[in-house]
């Protein structure tokens, strides 16, 4: 299919900011949002950091401008603070001036506030604040970001585990190529919550002292929590707009690992196959991508496994990579959508990001990742990794326009 | 947007995964306040050991997707995508639960790895090998008919041939207690079959899992084909629901009489019904009308039953007496139109003819 399909905005919020400027910043200054938790209450608050937004639920509400008093999950009033931004880049006067959709993705949806509820409700069944369940499945806080806005015209929710965004940003550009909607805010979203903070560290894959991408090292990954929305619209709403769009969609691919529940498969197998995938749908070849945006959570088994299916792809000339979740921990069903968004600041500000707390090089992969912020890249296109749990993979391609 | 369906199975409250003819018996519970899946063995599908590590959702869910790829005669589709309002919230109210229990020490990690809402989908590319496009969408009311609708793109598009295609949802006693007292559900037992006698507040809850296997060609196991898909979400009233659902008509069929029974999504909850009454008197006066959810109970992904429910009927060309809301006559059937809404949020409608 031929459609091209444009980012005209973005809107950010994680550890490291509260929204672009901020997040532009740190990532200038190599700022990690890595540290002690504030907000969060658990038995693990000095042991396990996190990539926490430091703002409580009551300045996230102030942030976000919602004035009603309809309970909102901390998950919901992220995604509206992200979702605003990327609207207000955009400077879309009416939302109903092109049909328009909002895909959003999230892993634990309202679980901040379900986890209250049960707390009260394991205890007796009738107990628990009916207020703090109803915002539990993952449609409330896309419903919610919806009505904020009024977008309408089609509105759904993905959950792939660690590659939801990835997939709503997949998903959205389809729908885009498929002539069925104009625009589509595509994105995600996730707080942190005792659930996954829980969950990861029963798996033991949460490294004590913050996460190492890459590293010979690593020790696993440090949890985070934030949002991304892209604003993507058709060629023909940007050309009755005139609007300047900040890159173009160029490539995805989904592939499954299909090897294990939570492991990858030694080879990367199914990171090889989204890769390629992407390539494929952009019609490049792989010396053309100037800068990788890895998945690299810093688990012994994900960096590896990427590592071996980039190695495999691109032979002996590896572009430029790195993990951004050294800045921002891993945002789960955000992850894909800020990745996304940092490689289309990347390509308008001809930027690479260094893959923080990098020291050791891995002995199983003849190369490393960047290590200092460059500027003055000219980047022509860049992909951004993203593979959860369950084998979902998916790899993006953003192009200069 | 077309597509043959060319296999497809369901679990759920009826006897549908086992039977040759649908709802040659139709299944009568008396007293009750939800219905639940008649679970089949699933020692055929799915390795005993395995087996006991899954939630009852895995278990449906592989199995039926299972089932319907092997009734196409298919072994590796080009895609896996599911639909799941709740997911897999048995294992979420387990690993909650133990981890209050135990305030937050020595947690056994499976209840975790299994909670998340792709585990169905993922787990069935794990038992095909496949290593082919795998997504999951969860959206209330929209769940399935989002996966449907990714489904019927890649068609379209003709990037993929063999598409499969599920929604699926589970009642867990807990999560009964909680929409109940969020008032879902009718106050008083009652028996399945009167839903709609009872005129009162709240439905009757239920869960299912159906998949169907989609194909741009017609082949000879072909069961039905799926002409448009649609969804419209938080219309403002009558008026709109009304105007969505004739320019849908208009567009996909060209004439309202063209279409020859409307299956509705009728719950039993007085004001949520409102609705399909006032189209059946309106909109669709002339047109055979039928609902199916006293057969499945009230769930997100219900609307995959229902296109279970229509395809059945076109393939067999006979309308079961137990899903009639009137007396019209129907001589031949060749269109059937899906209406359904969860609690007047998300709306659908899925015309299918026969192939």
């Amino acid at each position: 299919m031929s459609a091209k399909v444009f980012v005209t905005g973005v809107g950010i919020i994680s550890s490291i900011g509260l929204n672009n400027e901020e997040t532009a910043s740190a990532l200038q200054e190599s700022r990690s949002g890595i540290g002690r938790m504030t907000v969060l209450e658990t038995l693990y608050k000095d042991e396990i950091p996190v990539a926490e937004v430091k703002a409580t639920n009551k300045e996230l509400k102030e942030i976000s401008e919602v004035t009603n008093k309809d309970p909102f999950s901390r998950t919901t009033l992220l995604g509206i603070i992200a979702a605003r931004q990327a609207l207000s880049q955009t400077d879309i006067k009416d939302i109903k001036e092109f049909r328009t959709g909002l895909i959003s993705a999230t892993t634990v949806g309202g679980m901040d506030r379900s986890e209250r509820f049960y707390k009260e409700y394991i205890k007796n069944n009738s107990r628990g604040r009916l207020r703090d369940i109803i915002t539990h499945d993952c449609a409330d806080s896309t419903e919610r970001i919806a009505d904020t806005f009024g977008i309408k015209d089609y509105v759904s929710t993905i959950s792939t585990a660690c590659s939801s965004s990835a997939n709503s940003i997949l998903v959205g550009s389809r729908m885009i190529e498929n002539g069925i909607l104009d625009r589509v805010l595509v994105g995600g979203v996730d707080a942190l919550t005792l659930f996954t903070l829980n969950g990861f560290n029963s798996l033991m894959i949460l490294d004590r002292t913050g996460c190492k991408p890459f590293d010979e090292e690593r020790n696993g990954l440090t949890l985070g929590e934030g949002a991304g929305f892209l604003m993507i619209e058709s060629e023909h709403a940007i050309r009755q707009t005139g609007k300047t769009p900040l890159c173009e969609i160029k490539g995805y691919g989904n592939a499954c690992d299909a090897f294990h529940q939570t492991a990858s498969s030694p080879e990367g197998d199914g990171a090889f196959l989204s890769m390629q995938k992407a390539l494929a749908k952009a019609g490049i070849t792989p010396d053309v991508i100037d800068y990788i945006n890895a998945h690299g959570t810093g688990t012994k088994n994900n960096d590896l496994s990427e590592g071996k299916a980039i190695l495999k792809l691109w032979q002996g000339s590896v572009p430029p990579f790195s993990s951004t979740k050294s800045f921002t921990g891993h945002t789960l069903g955000a992850a894909g959508a800020i990745e996304a968004i940092f490689c289309v600041m990347a390509l308008k500000h001809q930027w690479i990001y260094p893959n923080l707390n990098f020291r050791h090089q891995m002995t199983d992969l003849g190369f490393s990742p960047v290590t200092h912020f460059q500027h003055d890249i000219p980047l022509r296109n860049v992909m951004s990794n993203s593979f959860g749990f369950g084998g979902n993979n998916t790899s993006l391609i953003f192009s200069r326009c | 947007m077309e597509a043959f369906i060319n296999g497809m199975s369901a679990i759920s409250p009826q006897i549908t995964f086992t039977c040759e003819k649908l709802l040659q018996e139709v299944m009568e519970y008396d007293k009750v306040r939800y219905l639940k899946c008649i679970e089949p063995q699933y020692k055929e599908f799915i390795d005993a050991m395995a087996s006991r590590r899954m939630s009852r959702i895995i278990k449906m869910g592989v199995t039926s997707a299972l089932k319907c790829l092997y009734d196409a005669g298919i072994k590796n589709p080009d895609v896996i995508i599911a639909g799941t309002g709740l997911g897999c919230i048995e294992d979420t109210e387990k690993f909650l639960n133990i981890m209050y229990t135990n305030e937050e020490k020595l947690l056994n990690p499976t209840n975790f790895i299994q909670s998340t809402h792709n585990t169905v989908a993922s787990t069935i590319a794990l038992m095909l090998n496949c290593h082919n496009y795998n997504n999951t969408y969860v959206h209330r009311g929209f769940s399935f008919e989002s996966a449907l609708l990714d489904g019927l793109m890649f068609l379209q598009e003709g990037s993929a041939n063999t598409v499969l295609v599920g929604g699926l949802d589970e009642l867990t006693t807990n999560s009964f207690i909680i929409t109940d007292r969020l008032h879902f559900w009718k106050k008083t037992s009652i028996n399945n079959l009167n839903l709609l006698d009872y005129k009162t507040k709240g439905s009757l809850a239920g869960e299912g899992a159906a998949f169907f296997a989609l194909n741009s060609q017609k082949t000879e196991r072909s069961i039905a084909k799926i002409i448009s898909l649609n969804t419209f979400y938080k219309p403002e009233g009558f008026s709109e629901i009304e105007e969505k659902i004739s320019t849908f008509i208009q567009k996909n069929a060209g004439d309202a009489d063209k279409i020859d029974l409307i299956l509705m999504g009728m719950n039993g909850d007085l004001f949520m019904d409102k609705i399909y009454y006032h189209l059946k008197n309106s909109l669709f006066n002339h047109i055979p009308c039928a609902y199916f959810k006293h057969l499945c109970g009230e769930y997100d992904t219900s609307s995959s039953f229902a296109l279970y429910l229509a395809s059945s009927i076109l393939k067999e060309h006979n309308v079961p007496v137990v899903v009639r809301l009137d007396n019209k006559p129907i001589n031949e059937i060749r269109n059937i139109l899906i209406y359904n809404h969860l609690r007047n949020v998300n709306h659908s409608l899925i015309l299918l003819s026969s192939c």
